[in-house]
């Protein structure tokens, strides 16, 4: 009998949607389940791998060091990564604090409207938390591609389960990824 | 007295008319040829080379280039429309297009332009993020120019169509912008009934028509169904189906 292909899949900077898409693909899921195994995924809650894996599902871009740790241990555990969704393949709206924030030193300006400077915010001490257990932020965020590289992308905010059902089925097969024109939409 | 003459676009004749450009020439065939800066009724001004097309083996830009008898044109092949693919993806690298949450999106040329040319992998382009302004002074319009990509079909609109130029080309090389002939667009004489600030000419969500967003739900919206293009398609005799670029050919 033919081993199942192992799943890891992971929400970088991204808000879950991918993973709730993910969910959304209905009966397919069964199919999915006699195919393929989740290995490190919030689906299981395995926190790290506990073997080599044959796809790997990023979710989000990478704001802080933690992401870009996490997105490394994919690349070096799963054979073939596939980023899903805006974030993950154009910084999504998290990348709005790196330009749109229309300030020279637009992280600082981020921080402080959040934990000092705005009206509704209640911040005696006026710190920002800095607490060593904290994922340091990036400068920037930064979208997988950046980071590491990727194999596929599936655009969309989120791709439907069909489309990730589609892709995941072929890439279970070994077949390259499907990418028909009714499957790319980037909203 | 003019007379027609032919000329051939990928292997296939065309009739075109004195003074037609190749793009009027196959556009009336019903060969679609991609462009953004160009739309119908201004004059093409050749800026966002998206129409590029091999002329006797050389680029030229389809929208502004004189039709001539018996020239060979190469449209639809391997390398013109990877010419393109890079163009259009350097549109979205060079500014903060972020689809998702804008207003435009779903009946947006740019984002429509993408997808017919399959764009869905990485490319090896940075994101350069630019820090730039949004104008929203004026109580009907507003301008977000993070989405510009300077196709100047706002200025042309303006100049030739409403007589008022509003916008004109501000600044060189990267930092080239869209500038309003006043402080800001509340200051100038913008008004929401100029044909510059109708949904037909910015192809992008640079204009923005306040309290106008979202007005076509998802599945709805112009490019949803059927892509940028179709409806010259459409009009070729022979043609069954609209053509679409195989997006695995980008992963070569």
């Amino acid at each position: 009998m033919k081993r199942k292909k192992r799943i890891a899949t992971v929400s970088l900077a991204g808000c879950f949607g991918c993973h709730m898409s993910l969910l959304d693909m209905d009966e397919h899921i069964l199919e999915l389940m006699e195919l393929a195994e989740f290995d490190r995924s919030p689906l299981t809650d395995f926190k790290t791998f506990s073997r080599r894996c044959d796809i790997g599902v990023i979710e989000g871009g990478c704001c802080n060091e933690e992401n870009v740790h996490t997105l490394q241990e994919f690349r070096k555990h799963c054979d073939v990564l596939v980023a899903v969704g805006q974030c993950a393949i154009m910084g999504g709206l998290p990348v709005m604090r790196n330009a749109i924030m229309h300030s020279e030193d637009p992280l600082r300006e981020c921080l402080e409207e959040a934990y000092s400077s705005s009206a509704k915010v209640y911040n005696p001490s006026n710190q920002i938390p800095n607490d060593a257990a904290l994922p340091l932020l990036l400068d920037k965020v930064y979208t997988c591609a950046e980071v590491v590289k990727i194999d596929y992308q599936i655009p969309g905010c989120p791709p439907t389960g069909e489309v990730l059902w589609a892709t995941l089925a072929a890439l279970i097969k070994g077949e390259p990824a499907p990418q028909e024109y009714h499957m790319i939409k980037y909203d | 007295m003019s007379t027609e003459f032919e000329f051939s676009v990928d292997g296939e004749t065309i009739v075109a008319k004195p003074g037609q450009t190749i793009m009027d020439a196959c556009d009336d065939a019903g060969v679609y040829i991609p462009r953004l800066c160009d739309v119908e009724g201004l004059v093409p001004q050749g800026s966002c080379r998206v129409c590029t097309v091999k002329v006797n083996g050389r680029t030229a830009a389809a929208c502004t280039q004189p039709a001539e008898p018996g020239v060979t044109v190469e449209n639809d092949t391997p390398q013109v429309q990877g010419y393109r693919r890079d163009l259009v993806r350097m549109l979205f690298h060079e500014g903060n297009h972020l689809c998702p949450i804008c207003e435009a999106s779903g009946r947006c040329e740019l984002q429509a332009m993408a997808y017919r040319l399959g764009i869905s992998q990485d490319s090896l382009y940075p994101y350069l993020q630019p820090v730039r302004p949004v104008d929203a002074s004026h109580p009907d319009i507003a301008l977000d120019t993070n989405r510009c990509i300077l196709c100047g079909r706002c200025i042309r609109a303006s100049r030739d169509v409403d007589g008022k130029n509003i916008f004109e080309y501000v600044g060189r090389g990267i930092h080239k912008r869209i500038g309003v002939n006043a402080e800001n667009l509340a200051a100038s004489d913008a008004s929401i009934d100029d044909y510059a600030m109708s949904l037909e000419v910015c192809p992008v969500g640079c204009i923005i028509r306040k309290r106008e967003g979202f007005f076509a739900p998802i599945g709805q919206r112009q490019f949803d169904n059927k892509p940028i293009g179709w409806e010259i398609e459409a009009r070729h005799k022979n043609r069954i189906a609209v053509h679409q670029i195989d997006p695995s050919e980008e992963q070569s």
